[in-house]
């Protein structure tokens, strides 16, 4: 394959890691602008020269797509960009937005032999500088549709698990149209990341594409309430349905206060923000209350965004609470390093206990606890135990909690036969087949709260189980 | 896009809307909301649907214009159109047979009440409904109401009609009047609801209210709506909007819809001056 590089492994070994192009962290705290520019040319380049082009590559199971990294690598060494983003779209449909959000620490970029002694190959940030390379200039071919097939396939939610088995679907042939609850596509990429970690431009660069491939799409269409999932069955006429809508239902701690006004779930402070655009009020019209001090509960990417954004919309002091210590924090390596960039303050090893009010209704403060870390867990983790008498208030005016969601429950309770799981879960086989036939789920939706990627990776077998099924039946 | 076939205007402030939306019209029943969104920038509001043609494929909308996204739904004529439109959303009233009913609608919650004393004539109760309101002028659908049949009362706060007073005094009288209550359904501004629910629990009727609260999404995603009922916390959007009003921490609830209200004063006084400043060019 690419022998393109003249370069000896002993030498590959040699060129440090290159650094990202990023927005000064002074600068970017008063914007909504994207944090990383990621890699010019010059820098992928050179990054390229450093995989090593291994003869089992380990990178590639560490993909859960299965990317066939080294050989997109090859080609950006080639300077062939364009052939190295269509390198990777045989795998995966949405490699601008995976580039950005995925948890490369955690997959490919772990397994990469080079992380073992030295620095792993920045894999996400290549994946990234080809894919917006064919954005930028325009670059981009639709993929050929092979052949036309009459069937119909529903797809509900329109996350990343959703737009993946669309695409997939789509270019077999089938007739797909997908059903979203809101009023604009996307799932978590719309209404929960933000614009400085995901410019929404190429999710709608992204929307267009798959719309292209000739997938329909239905807006403000809640399935289980618009219409029944046996309803697309019967009068619709789809011959199989896919279920992708997600974990979007927000819980709550359940400590004293959590009604009180100031009170935010993430799912509903993002909402306002990225999708209903309330960082721009009064030119949008939906309002957002931010305190001088912002407190938000959770160590994963949305408590992270909670409070990055908290950030931006001028809160002063912004906290994260957290149980656990630093390095459980489930969020993006590169995040939790932002957000210290942008002087986002940590109260780790901290639980909170009760939420204070001031006579209006107004939350005003938060009461924690101390917790240090005790016996390993089912989980392997070092369980946090509060300390005695460590009790503490943190006065705040606005109060975010981000400790995880749910799937919404509307399909379930309106679909007979679909077994879900005790945490409201969809069950499924490996293939992303439920309990009924011709009904498959993946995402969040039947993994409780995951990733980008994982969504996808469920998006792409139920398109390929759901073929398979079609041309059983 | 869903297109306004019908306009007509009840009282001052208030607008009624047949609002082409087909899968709706044909899924809606009594209690059901949608959430509307009439142009890009625009809030999400929820709406409850005063009634449906699935026929024709229409839903019928009651907007009292009080803040910016309903002055600007309100100043929207027959053949415009509306951006999004999503639903139906949330439970729909239980209607049941039991007897004897009240239906006490408060302002604009008359529009919202009507389908529901519809259902419940239907499904064979007998009817009695309060309609309230500040003074004559905002009185609305009470031929309707008469019409379903029910017997009908108007009261209002200024006496310009009907019994001067407020919707609990009718109330009471009929619990007193020795004609057993089965029920009583209750929609209006949330004072409104306290004070009948607090009347009604010494009487020890089933009261039912609906709760208007602060909503993003409508569909239980965000929480935003979240109320307590009986101690437990609920989302009036997926579990509501209707809740036992003898459960409902009503002082709890009026607290956090003021949340907003200095910037809901801001768009409105922006809104303003945008229609001054557009009015200011067309004289030019
Ligand atoms: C704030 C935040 C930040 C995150 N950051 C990262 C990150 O950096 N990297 C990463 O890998 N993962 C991240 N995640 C997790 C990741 O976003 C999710 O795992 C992923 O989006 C799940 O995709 P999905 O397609 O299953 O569902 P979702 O993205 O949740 O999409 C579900 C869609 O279905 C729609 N829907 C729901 N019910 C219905 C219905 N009844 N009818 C019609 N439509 C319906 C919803 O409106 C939604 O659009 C983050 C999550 C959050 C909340
Ligand atoms: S494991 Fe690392 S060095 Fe080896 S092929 Fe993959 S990216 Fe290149
Ligand atoms: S309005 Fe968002 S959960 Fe009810």
């Amino acid at each position: 394959m690419s022998s393109a590089n003249p370069l000896k492994p002993s030498e590959r070994m040699k060129i440090p890691r290159q650094e990202p192009i990023e927005q000064a962290a002074a600068e970017r705290m008063t914007n909504f602008l994207e944090v990383s520019f990621g890699f010019d040319d010059e820098r992928s380049v050179i990054e390229a020269k450093r995989c090593l082009d291994c003869k089992q590559p380990l990178c590639i199971d560490g993909c859960p797509v299965g990317i066939d990294i080294p050989a997109f690598i090859g080609l950006v060494l080639k300077k062939d960009y364009v052939g190295a983003v269509n390198k990777i779209r045989e795998a995966n449909y949405l490699p601008a937005i995976c580039g950005r959000v995925c948890p490369q620490e955690s997959q490919c970029e772990e397994l990469c032999v080079l992380g073992k002694k030295l620095t792993p190959v920045a894999i996400g940030k290549l994946e990234r500088f080809v894919a917006d390379f064919e954005m930028q200039q325009n670059l981009f071919t639709p993929p050929v549709i092979a052949e036309h097939r009459e069937e119909k396939v529903a797809i509900v939610g329109s996350g990343p698990a959703g737009l993946t088995c669309a695409a997939e679907l789509a270019r077999k042939g089938y007739q797909v149209t997908i059903f979203e609850a809101l009023h604009a596509v996307g799932g978590v990429l719309r209404y929960g990341i933000p614009e400085f970690r995901l410019p929404k431009e190429i999710l709608d660069i992204e929307t267009e594409r798959i719309k292209a491939l000739g997938v329909q799409i239905y807006l403000n269409f809640v399935i289980g309430r618009t219409a029944t999932i046996d309803e697309l069955f019967g009068e619709w006429g789809f011959k199989a349905i896919f279920l992708a809508t997600g974990a979007g239902t927000p819980t709550f701690l359940g400590i004293p206060g959590e009604n009180l006004s100031g009170v935010y779930s993430a799912n509903e402070f993002l909402t306002r923000v990225n999708l209903m655009g309330a960082y721009r009020f009064p030119d949008f019209d939906t309002p957002i209350r931010i305190g001088k001090t912002v407190a938000v509960i959770g160590g994963g990417n949305t408590a992270m965004d909670a409070v990055r954004t908290a950030k931006r919309l001028g809160a002063e002091h912004a906290y994260l609470i957290y149980r656990r210590s630093r390095s459980e924090m489930p969020a993006r390596q590169e995040e939790i390093h932002h957000a210290e960039q942008e002087g986002i303050e940590l109260l780790l090893l901290t639980n909170p206990t009760r939420i204070l009010a001031d006579n209006n209704n107004w939350v005003c403060g938060i009461e924690c606890q101390r917790m240090e870390l005790g016996e390993p867990d089912d989980s392997g983790r070092r369980r946090p135990v509060p300390v005695k008498g460590s009790e503490f208030v943190v006065e705040i005016q606005t109060l975010v909690e981000a400790i995880g969601q749910k799937p919404n429950p509307i399909i379930q309770s309106t679909t007979p036969g679909l077994d879900t799981s005790k945490r409201g879960t969809v069950v499924t086989n490996e293939q992303q087949a439920t309990s009924r036939p011709g009904i498959f789920a993946g995402g969040d939706l039947s993994r409780g709260g995951a990733t980008v990627i994982l969504a996808m990776r469920d998006g792409k077998q139920a398109a390929a189980a759901i073929h398979d099924y079609l041309e059983k039946t | 896009m869903y297109r306004i076939v019908r306009k007509q205007v009840l009282a001052p402030t208030i607008t009624r809307f047949e609002i082409e939306a087909p899968f709706i019209a044909k899924k809606r029943k009594a209690g059901n909301f949608v959430m509307i969104r009439v142009e890009n920038h625009g809030e999400r509001i929820p709406l409850t649907i005063a009634d449906g043609d699935p026929a024709r494929g229409t839903i019928t909308l009651i907007v009292q214009a009080i803040g910016k996204t309903t002055k600007l739904l309100c100043s929207k004529e027959q053949g415009e159109e509306v951006l999004d439109v999503v639903g139906p959303l949330g439970n729909p009233t239980p209607i049941e047979h039991i007897g004897h009913v009240v239906c006490v609608g408060g302002g604009v919650g008359t529009a919202e009440l009507y389908p529901i004393a519809k259902a419940l004539c239907d499904a064979g109760n007998t009817v009695s409904t309060i309609i309230g309101a500040r003074s004559h002028d905002l009185v609305i659908l009470e031929h309707e109401m008469r019409a379903i049949p029910s017997t009908t009362y108007v009261t209002t706060d200024d006496g310009s009609y009907g019994r001067r007073g407020f919707v609990t005094d009718q109330l009471k009288d009929i619990l007193d009047s020795g004609n057993p209550v089965g029920a009583v359904f209750a929609i209006g501004p949330l004072p409104m609801m306290k004070a009948v629910s607090d009347l009604t629990r010494s009487y020890k009727v089933h009261t039912l209210v609906s709760l208007n609260t602060i909503m993003v999404d409508g569909t239980g995603m965000c929480g935003g709506c979240r109320v307590t009922i009986g101690g437990e916390m609920k989302f009036a959007c997926v579990d509501g909007p209707e809740f036992d009003g003898h459960k409902v921490d009503f002082t709890e609830l009026m607290m956090r819809n003021r949340t907003y209200v200095d910037m809901e004063r801001i768009a409105d006084e922006r809104y303003r001056c945008q229609l001054a400043g557009l009015t200011q060019e067309n004289v030019q």
